[in-house]
């Protein structure tokens, strides 16, 4: 087999086989799941039916349990081209207005945990009084503590992006610090006696020795972090009256029983964090292209 | 050949009528392997023949990339043959390692460092499905063998690396194999604590006269402990030389400053040059 | 250690105790103003207990300093905040001090535990423990199917960057409001990062190891239970560690998206809502203290199973 044949044969089918598989078993689900409701309200008061007929209306309800695959589909496309970009009907508009709140709160998170990596570096007070702190907070639900910021941030007279950055932010601030901390003392020995060596001094070691050994510990945090960002931004958008963002759409397509905007919102939600995950991931790589894999 | 996949707590490790039958412990007949590679196939392996009586204490001996690792790997049925055949007290390398023919001693000690030293030489010996209280005196008894009785209870990581090889090779005599293979078991190890080993070995095979398939890369070793060296080259992986060792049985370390022993190093030296200056060609 | 260090860490510690002391028994009364003095007092104090942590920082030897050092920090933090926030009369609503949410946990104790039950005991344990060992069991079952190893684990990675909360309203349409909803969330958000590590660690066994089962002619099921499993361990109980923090997360914010009137998260969003800050920060810390204290066992569990591996020997 020629190398790309192998490629394909190890890497793309498989997955292609399984996401098939999924695909085949959500159809399966959404009949089973919406027949009571099919048969109860559609079918039966029309009197007799086929199997044909029932497999046709479950799949195409209003009111679905489990929409199929392609009323989701439906749904996505229509509110992204049948309205106008600035319209909340349209999922793109309530896409820009959550990655505006994660990509503002992941940028400051990210700039202040590698500053704060940096400070508890090069003090070793900050090293044993804060840096353990930082580290068990990690297993404190942190998101916890976002309708509490909310409510002061609003007191305040914070509203629009700023309180939901907030919240990205010190959600992605955390993994950042730690992974940044591990990645600055990454040099070994040896390295770092290099620079001595040389006379570097302590500006010059960070910045042509730390630094540099920081960053493939920084690029699987920063993934992490965007991750987690996007999550905070999505539960930042619930308390305010859910308004606009794909958090928001969730809870107001819940009160309402939209499943299929459900869905749709969940679905787009997904595809946000890919998509930014894979901006991060893209950015890794061409930073790291130098590197040895 | 109805070799059963596990054999509940029989005392003799393979069904073969008598295990101290004259037939030969390994029969290799022109065996070949090699690998397909993107350019040319790598020929790891090329028409090696190669009979082992019972008893013997063979090593086999070559610079990287001769085969040694390789042949011992076949009949270990760890590695498949392209071409030939080999035999192991008669049976296929498949139904020899099913019927738990030998026992093998790898590079490095692969001990499980969840289980105590103890623990460790009793796997084999569990896995044969006998029960507890015998597989731990037997253990015992193994570690008391190579010198490490009172270190039962103690974890792999604990032991000095000379030490966690000795329970490795306690682990492969547990069962009583009638063949033993060594892969360069005591290449990891600095030459004080090789030699003391070395010893031991010698020592155990005095006394039980298993068969033993030793792979080495030290000429000194090879010439110590062996009755049969058999020197290997490269390119592709073949057999050189067989030299009987003219050795007395009983060995010290010290015979390894008489003359003959120089001159038995000496004739391995040669032997080994000549395979490279073939290559240099 | 050090003599003159020692001297000089503890001179710091005494110093800052004493001009605390004095700052504590100087403060007002309820609702009095502040004398003057009272915040270059502050600061002065400030300064002391910032140098008594340098001090203490620069200790060397004990294993045990790295600790104390972090305990003190956290002490003197209390300290300072609830003195900052009584002499400064700081709102509640934005910052109540330790001593009022200290009331809070005491004085409401009877509808915090039954949050917890709800959420923790029910939501989280069952769905962490649901989600990890459907993970695992799938993990295994799949261990001898490369093929849809190759499919599922880009997929299974892929969800992490994905934020799986999401399914909340539909957990709820699908299994109403009571804590089951949220378990299947729990389900949802555990399941693959065990099934992601429960396949690395199956290849964790090293290639001699296994090659040495095969000389043993062990079979399948033998070499999974006696090197495969337990070589894999660490990696087990590494995504229970993460599990546990993602399990509780999802819980509470799967009750931000509704829930019945019982639930920590419950309690924290509709409480904020009404700025009844004692529940609120009640809830909170309960939140917090059990993140804490089930990370705390799972590490003393993995010590016990996991104790050979040399990231767990190291950390001992």
């Amino acid at each position: 087999m020629t190398t790309d044949a192998v490629r394909w044969h190890q890497k793309v089918l498989p997955v292609a086989v399984v996401l098939a598989g999924v695909a085949v078993l959500w159809y399966v689900a959404a009949v089973g799941l919406n027949a009571a409701g099919a048969i109860e309200r559609v079918l039966a008061p029309k009197g007799a039916y086929t199997t044909g007929d029932l497999i046709s209306t479950t799949l195409n309800m209003q009111r679905p349990v489990l929409p199929a695959p392609h009323q989701v589909a439906t749904d996505l496309w229509s509110s992204m081209v049948d309205w106008p970009l600035d319209s909340p009907r349209n999922l793109l508009y309530h896409v820009a207005v959550t990655a505006e709140s994660t990509l503002v709160g992941f940028v400051l998170g990210t700039l202040l945990g590698m500053a704060l990596a940096a400070a508890i570096v090069h003090s070793r007070t900050l090293d044993r009084a804060l840096l353990p702190w930082i580290v068990a907070s990690q297993t404190v639900p942190v998101l916890a503590i976002a309708p509490i910021v909310l409510v002061i941030l609003g007191s305040l007279g914070f509203s629009g992006v700023a309180p939901k950055a907030t919240i990205a932010m010190y959600l992605c601030f955390f993994p950042v610090t730690v992974a940044m901390v591990q990645g600055l003392r990454a040099p070994q020995r040896i390295e770092t006696e290099l620079m001595h060596t040389y006379a570097a001094s302590r500006n010059q070691a960070f910045w042509m020795l730390r630094l540099p050994s920081a960053l493939p510990f920084l690029f699987p945090s920063l993934r992490v972090a965007i991750a987690a960002g996007l999550v905070g931004a999505m539960v930042a958008e619930l308390p305010t009256g859910a308004q606009a963002g794909l958090g928001a759409r969730l809870l107001t397509g819940s009160y309402y029983g939209n499943t299929v905007a459900i869905w749709s919102a969940l679905v787009m939600s997904a595809l946000l964090g890919l998509a930014l995950t894979a901006a991060v991931a893209g950015v890794e790589k061409l930073v790291l292209r130098r590197r040895p894999r | 050949m109805n070799a059963p996949d596990r054999l509940q707590g029989l005392s003799a490790p393979y069904p073969q009528a008598d295990p101290t039958s004259a037939g030969p412990a390994v029969e290799v007949r022109r065996a070949s392997v090699v690998y397909p590679s993107a350019d040319a196939p790598v020929r790891a392996l090329h028409e090696v023949d190669l009979t082992i009586a019972q008893g013997e204490f063979v090593s086999l001996i070559g610079p990287s990339g001769c085969g040694k690792t390789t042949l011992l790997r076949v009949i270990a049925d760890l590695e498949p043959i392209s071409a030939g055949e080999v035999r192991v007290n008669g049976m296929t390398p498949r139904e020899a390692r099913l019927s738990r023919a030998y026992g093998y001693v790898f590079q490095a000690p692969a001990l499980f460092p969840w289980r105590t030293v103890l623990a460790n030489v009793m796997l084999p010996l569990q896995i044969q499905g006998r029960d507890k209280r015998a597989c731990e005196s037997i253990a015992r008894e193994q570690l008391g063998r190579v010198g490490l009785a009172g270190f039962e209870r103690k974890y792999p990581w604990q032991l000095s690396g000379g030490m966690q090889q000795r329970v490795s090779i306690a682990r492969a005599l547990g069962f009583e194999p009638k063949l033993l293979m060594m892969d360069e078991p005591f290449g990891a190890l600095d030459e004080i604590t090789r030699d003391g080993l070395n010893d031991r070995l010698q020592q155990l095979w005095q006394r039980e006269r298993r068969t033993v398939v030793f792979v080495t890369h030290s000429i000194a070793e090879a010439v110590y402990l062996s009755t049969r060296i058999v020197v290997m080259s490269p390119r592709p992986g073949r057999i050189l030389k067989v030299i009987e060792s003219t050795l007395p049985d009983r060995r010290t370390l010290d015979l390894r400053d008489t003359p003959e022993f120089m001159a038995l190093a000496h004739e391995v030296r040669e032997g080994l040059a000549a395979g490279h200056g073939h290559d240099d060609d | 250690m050090n003599g003159g260090r020692v001297r000089s860490a503890l001179l710091a510690l005494g110093l800052a105790l004493l001009a605390a002391i004095g700052l504590w028994l100087a403060m007002p009364g309820e609702g009095a103003e502040p004398a003057g003095w009272m915040t270059p007092a502050f600061l002065a104090t400030l300064v002391l207990a910032g140098w008594s942590v340098q001090r203490t920082a620069a200790l060397d030897g004990q294993r045990w300093l790295g600790t104390a050092t972090a305990a003190l920090f956290g002490l003197w933090v209390l300290f300072f905040w609830q003195i900052g926030v009584t002499l400064y009369q700081v709102p509640r609503v934005l910052l109540p001090a330790p001593s009022f949410i200290l009331q809070a946990l005491v004085d409401r104790w009877d509808v915090l535990a039954g949050d917890f039950v709800q959420t923790v005991l029910k939501a989280v344990l069952i769905g962490w423990a649901l989600g990890s060992g459907l993970g695992f069991a799938v993990g295994v079952a799949i261990d001898r199917a490369p093929f849809l190893q190759r499919g599922l684990l880009p997929i299974a990675s892929l969800t992490s960057t994905v934020p799986l909360v999401a399914v909340a309203p539909i957990a709820v349409m699908w299994f109403g409001f009571e804590w089951p909803s949220k378990a299947a969330v729990v389900v949802l958000m555990t399941f693959f990062p065990m099934l992601v590590s429960t396949l690395a660690g199956l290849q964790a066994a090293g290639r001699l190891e296994r090659e040495l089962m095969q000389t043993y002619a062990a079979s399948y099921g033998r070499a999974l239970l006696d090197l495969r499993l337990p070589a894999a361990m660490p990696f087990i109980f590494s995504a229970l560690k993460v599990n546990a923090t993602l399990a509780l997360i999802g819980a509470i914010v799967a009750e931000f998206f509704g829930s019945p009137t019982v639930g920590l998260g419950f309690r924290i969003s509709t409480e904020a809502a009404r700025m009844n800050m004692a529940l609120v920060w009640g809830a909170i810390v309960v939140a917090a203290v059990t993140g804490s204290v089930a990370y705390a066992l799972l590490v003393q569990l993995e010590r016990r199973i996991a104790f050979w591996h040399p990231s767990v020997r190291a950390a001992a």
